[in-house]
Parts: C-alpha cells; sequence; structure tokens
C-alpha cells in the first residue's frame, strides 16, 4: 500500500510537471491570427483556409460561433484579427465603435434552407407547403433554428416563417441552437422532425444521405448580407487572408457553398 | 485529437490546483479551529459555487473582470492587454469555481484532528506551528490531497465559466471540454469521441484516486 501511494505522489507531481511544461510549451511560437467567422461558414472558410495555406504557407485559427456572441465578445477586446458577420450590423456597429480598421466588406450573401431528417415525416419543399401539412397533422414534435437574439440565421429564419405564417404554430416546438451548426445538429441528431438552417451547411455530401434539404425562396426574409472586417489588432497574415477571400479561389469556394457573391465593388 | 486543447486542460488543472492548495490549507483549517460569529456565512460563500449554476459564476466573473470593470481596467494598465478571454482570466475562475472542492475536504480532515490532540500539543510546549507541521499535516494530507486531486479532475470538466470567461479561442481559453462541444457542432463525430474518452480515462484515474485516499485516511483517523 505504501509502494501505491508513493507511486500515486509521484503521479501528481509529474503531472503538475507535465502542466507547467504545456504552459511554457503552448505561448512559446508566434500563434497565427485568430478569425471569428459565423457559424454558416463552417465548411466554406475551412476550405478557404486550407487553401489559403496552401498557396501562401501562413497558418489562421478559425472560430465558428453565432456573429451575435462574437459580437459582443469583440465589444469586451476578444483577441480576434477578423471578424466575418453574417450579419452586416453587427460590424458596421463595431466600425462605428472604432475597433476595426474601417467598415470592412460585403463577401457573401447567405441562404437559409429547410432541412428534415430522412426518416422525418416533414416532407422538405420550396413553398414550405410540406411543413404547413406537417404541422396541420400534427407530425412536428420539435423543430430546430438558431437562437433569433443573437443569431443572424435564427432571425432570418423567425423571419421567413412569419412571412409564411407558419410562426405561431411553429413557436412551441421550436429548439434553439447557441448557432446556426447547433441548429443543424439539433435537426438531424437531435431528435427533431426538421428545422431552418444556413444553406451553405448542407452543401456536405456527408449530410445529403442522412437529410433532405430546400431553399427557401429569398423573398420571405431580408437579406442575409454578409461583411467581414479587419480589427485594429490584425497581423500581416490577417492582412492577407482578408484580400485571400476576394480573389477567384476563395469565390469560387463561396459560390460552390451555395453563397450569393456580391460583385467585387462595394 | 486536438493536442493543444489536452495540453491547455492539463495546465489549467495544474495550475489551478498550485494556487488552491494554499488557500485551501489555510482556509480549511481556518473554517476548522476558529470559533466566530459568522463562520456559517464565510462556510456558505465558500460552498456557494458548487451549487450555483456556472453560467451565474460565469456572468458575474464577466461583468468583474470586464473591460469596463475596476478589475479589467487595472489589469489594462498594469499589462497593457485586457482581462477577459485570456488563459489568466480562466484561471482564475477555476479557481474560484474549485473553491469548495479543495476547502472542504480540508477543513474536514483537520476537524478529524481533534482540539484535544492539539491541546496535548500546546501543553507539551509544542507552537501553533511546529503543531501543524509535525502533528497535524502528517494526519491531514489525505484531505489535502483529496481537496487537490478533486480539484484537478473538476477543472477538467468545467464548462460553462470556461466559456463564459474564456470565449473558446485555440491555445488560450480553448480547453479540451470546448473542443469536444466544437467538434460536435462541425459533426466531427470521430473527433469528438476520442477526446471525449482521453477526458473520461484521466478524469477516472485522478477521481478513484481520490477514493483510494480516502480509504487510507480513515485508517489514520
Amino acid at each position: 500500500m505504501r509502494v501505491l501511494i508513493g507511486r500515486m505522489w509521484m503521479m501528481v507531481l509529474a503531472g503538475v510537471a507535465l502542466s507547467c511544461a504545456a504552459l511554457t510549451a503552448c505561448d512559446r511560437p508566434a500563434p497565427p491570427p485568430r478569425i471569428a467567422a459565423a457559424a454558416d461558414l463552417r465548411l466554406a472558410l475551412t476550405e478557404i483556409a486550407a487553401a489559403f495555406e496552401r498557396d501562401t504557407g501562413r497558418k489562421v485559427d478559425l472560430l465558428f460561433g453565432s456573429s451575435g456572441n462574437f459580437y459582443r465578445q469583440l465589444q469586451q477586446g476578444a483577441p480576434f484579427a477578423m471578424f466575418l458577420s453574417a450579419d452586416e450590423e453587427y460590424v458596421l456597429d463595431l466600425a462605428k465603435a472604432g475597433r476595426t480598421t474601417d467598415q470592412g466588406r460585403l463577401y457573401a450573401v447567405g441562404r437559409l434552407a429547410l432541412v428534415a431528417p430522412k426518416a422525418s415525416p416533414l416532407k422538405v419543399d420550396e413553398g414550405l407547403e410540406g411543413l404547413r401539412k406537417a404541422l396541420a397533422r400534427g407530425d412536428i414534435r420539435r423543430f430546430a433554428i438558431a437562437n433569433p437574439d443573437h443569431a443572424p440565421y435564427g432571425r432570418r429564419a423567425r423571419e421567413a416563417l412569419e412571412q409564411a405564417g407558419l410562426w405561431q404554430p411553429l413557436e412551441p416546438h421550436l429548439v434553439l441552437g447557441e448557432n446556426v451548426s447547433q441548429a443543424l445538429q439539433f435537426a438531424i441528431d437531435g431528435g427533431a422532425q426538421g428545422g431552418i438552417i444556413a444553406w451553405s451547411l448542407v452543401q456536405d455530401p456527408a449530410l445529403g444521405a442522412r437529410a433532405d434539404f430546400a431553399l427557401i425562396p429569398a423573398e420571405l426574409h431580408a437579406p442575409l448580407r454578409q461583411r467581414m472586417v479587419l480589427m485594429r489588432s490584425a497581423d500581416e497574415t490577417a492582412r492577407r487572408f482578408y484580400a485571400y477571400i476576394d480573389q477567384p479561389p476563395a469565390r469560387a469556394i463561396l459560390d460552390r457553398h451555395g453563397f450569393a457573391l456580391p460583385s467585387a465593388a462595394n | 485529437m486536438d493536442w493543444q486543447a489536452l495540453n491547455l486542460s492539463l495546465a489549467l488543472g495544474g495550475m489551478t490546483v498550485l494556487i488552491l492548495m494554499p488557500i485551501a490549507l489555510l482556509l480549511g483549517r481556518w473554517l476548522a479551529f476558529a470559533r466566530f460569529r459568522g463562520r456559517a456565512v464565510i462556510e456558505a460563500l465558500v460552498t456557494l459555487p458548487l451549487v450555483l449554476p456556472p453560467t451565474v459564476i460565469g456572468f458575474y466573473l464577466l461583468s468583474g473582470m470586464g473591460p469596463s470593470s475596476p478589475i479589467g481596467r487595472a489589469w489594462q494598465a498594469l499589462f497593457g492587454d485586457g482581462l477577459v478571454f485570456t488563459f489568466e482570466a480562466v484561471l482564475i475562475a477555476s479557481v474560484i469555481v474549485n473553491l469548495p472542492f479543495a476547502v472542504q475536504p480540508a477543513q474536514r480532515a483537520f476537524e478529524a484532528i481533534g482540539q484535544d490532540l492539539r491541546d496535548a500539543a500546546a501543553t507539551c510546549g509544542h507552537s501553533s506551528w511546529r503543531c501543524l507541521w509535525r502533528i497535524e499535516l502528517p494526519l491531514a494530507w489525505p484531505g489535502l490531497l483529496t481537496g487537490a486531486v478533486l480539484s484537478f479532475a473538476h477543472t477538467l470538466g468545467e464548462f460553462g465559466v470556461v466559456l463564459m470567461v474564456g470565449g473558446s479561442i485555440p491555445g488560450e481559453t480553448r480547453t479540451l471540454a470546448l473542443s469536444i462541444y466544437d467538434r460536435v457542432q462541425g459533426f466531427d463525430m470521430q473527433g469528438a469521441n476520442s477526446m471525449a474518452l482521453v477526458l473520461m480515462a484521466i478524469s477516472l484515474a485522478t477521481v478513484s484516486m481520490t477514493f483510494v485516499l480516502s480509504h487510507r485516511g480513515r485508517r489514520h483517523g
């Protein structure tokens, strides 16, 4: 027993020593710039960052989340070099507060998608008729969208549902994701019968086998004008990445993921 | 496997324990032996992080350490950089959240020693310090170590507070628990699974250690 306790002491000490070593190891290299990006960019921007690294040899750290949360964190001084918002208002607001280098640039316009798992009684269609019928039949118990309080895709989803006259019957069944990729996860894995999420997130072939999607008409909601901006702390790599997103290879990736591209002049 | 996040979690756990142990020793011993009015209030305050939702603690810490708070402003003046969304902020939060996990076992261990033994030591001419080193610590160390191990394990599992004051920044505040959450959102179930297994294994190992220690403490007591 005594030997065992002795060994455990050694393990604790080794653990503490290892932790200290790990800590010093963590702050050794100059870290790549941190890029805060709206959750709808998860697939597209990951691909763009890989192409950027291939072309320039430079790395960026991508963080995905709800634009509203990033906005709040940036207001509190979070150390991000660049912000790609799903709602341009957040960027313009930060610019007004003097936290950014300028007013940034429009980089994409997002679209909404209606999604349902393969086994769902909900049949998806562009006119939302399937959703209307499923609701009338009482087949919808849970329906996922991003939180409209701080996630732009949640806000636009609410607008589209209000336009279609479906918000009121659907509201008691809503389950809210912290951001749009969590809403997608709830809609497909979380036992929900469907959801409204970003069109750009369903372009993943692995997802196509598990769920059905339909593009929601753009007339049902205000456009998802997505703006990016450099923060005042941006370094050279962040500046190059910002410029890279306007170049043809990156624009082709955005296009392939279902984003509408604004003209270069904006 | 997110090695950076694992490193960060281990570093956070190790540093939390290092900072917390002297506090737990002094506070636990004081609470065990001192008799004064308002002791229950102090004990309740120490226990509070155990029952409060992490979002409540996180919310108060965020406002308390944010750029417009006195602490945040003082930090900015001293180091030229904001406090929230840094490793230091998460470490401060972690120490506060783990207070009951470290202090309570320490307090119980000191209480188990009994006043008569301390009185006997005093009668033999032992000073308070000598009594602590020669009599109390040899008896109370399993309790102290239990507190250390529990705090370490609990730090690895902490999620809400770290997310709120840390913001999940890679290499700075994204611990293993946050990285798992992120992988699940990115539909990387395999990545999430392997990291969850690692976290589970470490936690199981550390927690079983506390049981070994508590049995040993009982034999001594």
